[in-house]
């Protein structure tokens, strides 16, 4: 069973600054890490595979220095690792992406054999659109899974599949015939660590890298910043509040006095809010 | 430095702008970073996140590779260079090296200051890629063996102070109350004022010298760097000393295995020949008294800062008083604080331990 797990490196969003004059995100010396949605996503494709036998492959498109993530892939345990770069792809929004990424997904059938199951995280965390997965469904014409907290099952040779999807006021269960492409949600696993043999035919492994044309993407209007129809009007920081955070003093650090204490300096601040609570608890 | 002065020495000059081998700064998660990249393009196959738990031995005890904490973790080599740094467990679990011994290692609390490259380089008088080094000893260290430094990065401040971990049991300090300490000495903090700390770190640094070089080879191992305790805790030298025990450490095993040698401990000496004949084995041998007479000698650290700084005081303060008045204050300061054979014997022994 060929299995597909698209992922993305990210900025660590732990470390990025803004910048305090121009308000812009300060992208520099941020380091990147592999998005960690796509690890849950990971983690489950290749716990199929270790199943039902197979590949994983990783796919991803960015820079040249995306390899970073791929290769960590590799270590992970995935099998093998496809970079799609081309400077034709900067720039690209979501849209753009999943073209791209759909042309790379449709060289992979070709090359490696036809997956079935496509893999992303949820969303990514840089961006927080989740519409990348969904796109590539479409336009590869595949039956989409999105938010998928756990395959209850999966039977490859007679082409089936049953999810528990998280919706909002509870929980789905979805069937549906592979080929598929499942957003995983997170902390539904956990990225495993791979063994010294993963980690050595990592460091050694041969990132496949493929340009736009390598890919067979022959419509470069739908790629990039030309593909892109999203504009980003602005970018600001959200404005400091201006009522300064304040310490409230006590010496007796029992619960009940420090709740005293804390209930005491709010009530002074909110004249109404210990009048309505009275009124609340009354009935 | 006493607690509220310092007398210092300067040495700044052009020269140190041409491109010429010299002493720089470096922020080590970059260099790394482009290091790890020059050594994956020279061919090296370069494992990260792995920890290698333990060295594995054959049955005539030979080296023949590691154990590490990934599933299957058992990697052969022909040989094992050992470049685990200061606090190298891996050599002390496989018995090639006993444990760190606390006067024989400082501990070091480092901060990062950060403040934009214009202000830093009109603080201290900086254009193109100059840098300055401040160190600094005196009553900074609470009368313990150590010192305080600080360097200008482009974007960045290092500030730190260091001392030998013995002398922090005995004395109690703490290494983070030693350095507010010194960030807020009045001649250290006007240069970081308005700076914002964004990162801290400490580290142990190797500082027993020559006598606490551990052995540094056997049947199928050598050992670089820290682990090898190759740090010249006197002019403040240590990545310089790694790296070059690093590059002989190749170059041997390289010269070994184009000979067809074995990588037994007889052949492996040949390690130890060839560091014999660089400045790193040269410059420990040359200063092995050294730590020693810092350790037995807690003067260097309290009394003669403050004697200097005082002397400095009386001499550069301008109040009517004479200058042969001045001149006799000072040396009634210094036999009174040390007596004359006090001095002339701590002036002999650090002469001989400096030779």
């Amino acid at each position: 069973m060929h299995i597909v797990v698209c992922m993305k490196q990210v900025p660590d969003s732990a470390q990025i600054r803004v910048h305090p004059v121009t308000n812009t995100i300060m992208r520099q010396g941020v380091p990147t890490i592999s998005n960690p949605y796509d690890l849950f996503a990971l983690e489950e494709a290749m716990r199929w595979r270790d199943r039902f036998g197979g590949e994983v492959t990783v796919l991803t498109m960015g820079p040249p220095m995306a390899e970073d993530s791929l290769r960590k892939a590799l270590t992970f345990g995935a099998d093998r690792a496809v970079l799609l770069t081309d400077r034709f792809f900067a720039g690209s929004d979501t849209l753009a992406t999943s073209f791209a990424l759909a042309g790379a997904l449709a060289k992979i059938e070709q090359e490696f054999g036809k997956p079935l199951m496509i893999f992303t995280g949820k969303q990514t965390i840089d961006g927080d659109t989740a519409q990348v997965g969904p796109g590539i469904a479409k336009r590869l014409g595949l039956n989409q899974l999105t938010y998928v907290a756990r395959i209850v099952d999966l039977a490859p040779e007679e082409g089936h599949i049953t999810v528990e999807r998280r919706a909002e006021g509870g929980v789905q269960v979805l069937s549906t015939r592979l080929p598929v492409l499942i957003t995983m949600l997170e902390g539904v696993n956990e990225i495993r660590r791979g063994s010294l043999d993963d980690a050595f035919r990592a460091a050694r492994a041969k990132i496949v890298t493929w340009n736009a044309a390598d890919a067979g993407i022959t419509d470069l209007t739908k790629c990039g910043l030309r593909g892109s129809p999203t504009i980003v009007k602005k970018v600001f920081a959200p404005p400091p509040r201006a009522e300064k955070a304040y310490q409230v003093a006590t010496t007796d650090l029992s619960m009940e006095a420090l709740a005293e204490t804390v209930m005491d300096e709010i009530f002074k601040r909110q004249t109404s809010l210990e009048g309505d609570l009275m009124r609340f608890s009354a009935g | 430095m006493d607690d509220t002065s310092y007398v210092g020495m300067h040495y700044r000059s052009e020269d140190f702008n041409e491109e010429r081998p010299n002493r720089y700064t470096i922020i080590r998660a970059q260099f790394d970073k482009w290091f790890s990249r020059k050594v994956r393009d020279a061919g090296v196959v370069l494992l990260c996140e792995t920890t290698v738990k333990e060295l594995l031995r054959d049955t005539h005890g030979k080296v023949i590779g590691v154990k590490t904490d990934r599933d299957g973790g058992t990697a052969l080599a022909d040989v094992v260079i050992l470049g685990e740094g200061v606090n190298g467990l891996v050599g002390q679990r496989s018995g090639l090296r006993s444990e760190l011994k606390p006067d024989s290692v400082a501990l070091a609390v480092k901060e990062m200051h950060f403040l934009p490259r214009e202000v830093i380089e009109s603080r201290f008088n900086l254009k193109g890629n100059e840098g300055v080094v401040i160190e600094a000893m005196g009553t900074i260290t609470a009368g313990m063996t150590g010192t305080g430094f600080l360097y200008t990065n482009q974007e960045s401040i290092s500030v730190g102070i260091g001392c030998i971990v013995s002398d922090f049991a005995e004395n109690g300090t703490t290494p983070y109350g030693l350095l507010e300490a010194f960030k807020n000495h009045p001649s250290i903090k006007p240069l970081l004022a308005n700076s914002e700390c964004k990162e801290y770190a400490a580290h142990l640094i190797p500082e027993g010298g020559y006598k606490s070089i551990p052995e540094l080879f056997g049947d199928g191992w050598i050992v670089v760097g820290d682990a090898g305790q190759f740090v010249n805790a006197v002019h403040r030298e240590g990545s310089n000393l790694a790296m070059t025990t690093g590059r002989i450490a190749g170059e041997t095993v390289v010269w070994l295995k184009r000979r067809r040698e074995e990588l037994s401990k007889a052949n492996l000496a040949e390690y130890k020949r060839r560091l014999d004949e660089t400045f790193v084995m040269k410059d420990l041998k040359k200063y092995r008294k050294i730590p020693e007479f810092l350790h037995s000698n807690k003067h260097v650290f309290g009394l003669y800062p403050r004697l200097v700084s005082a002397a400095a005081q009386t001499w550069f303060r301008v109040d009517g008083a004479d200058k042969l008045t001045k001149e006799k204050e000072i040396l009634r300061s210094f036999r009174k604080g040390r007596s004359l054979p006090g001095l002339i014997g701590d002036a002999f022994k650090l002469a001989r331990s400096w030779r």
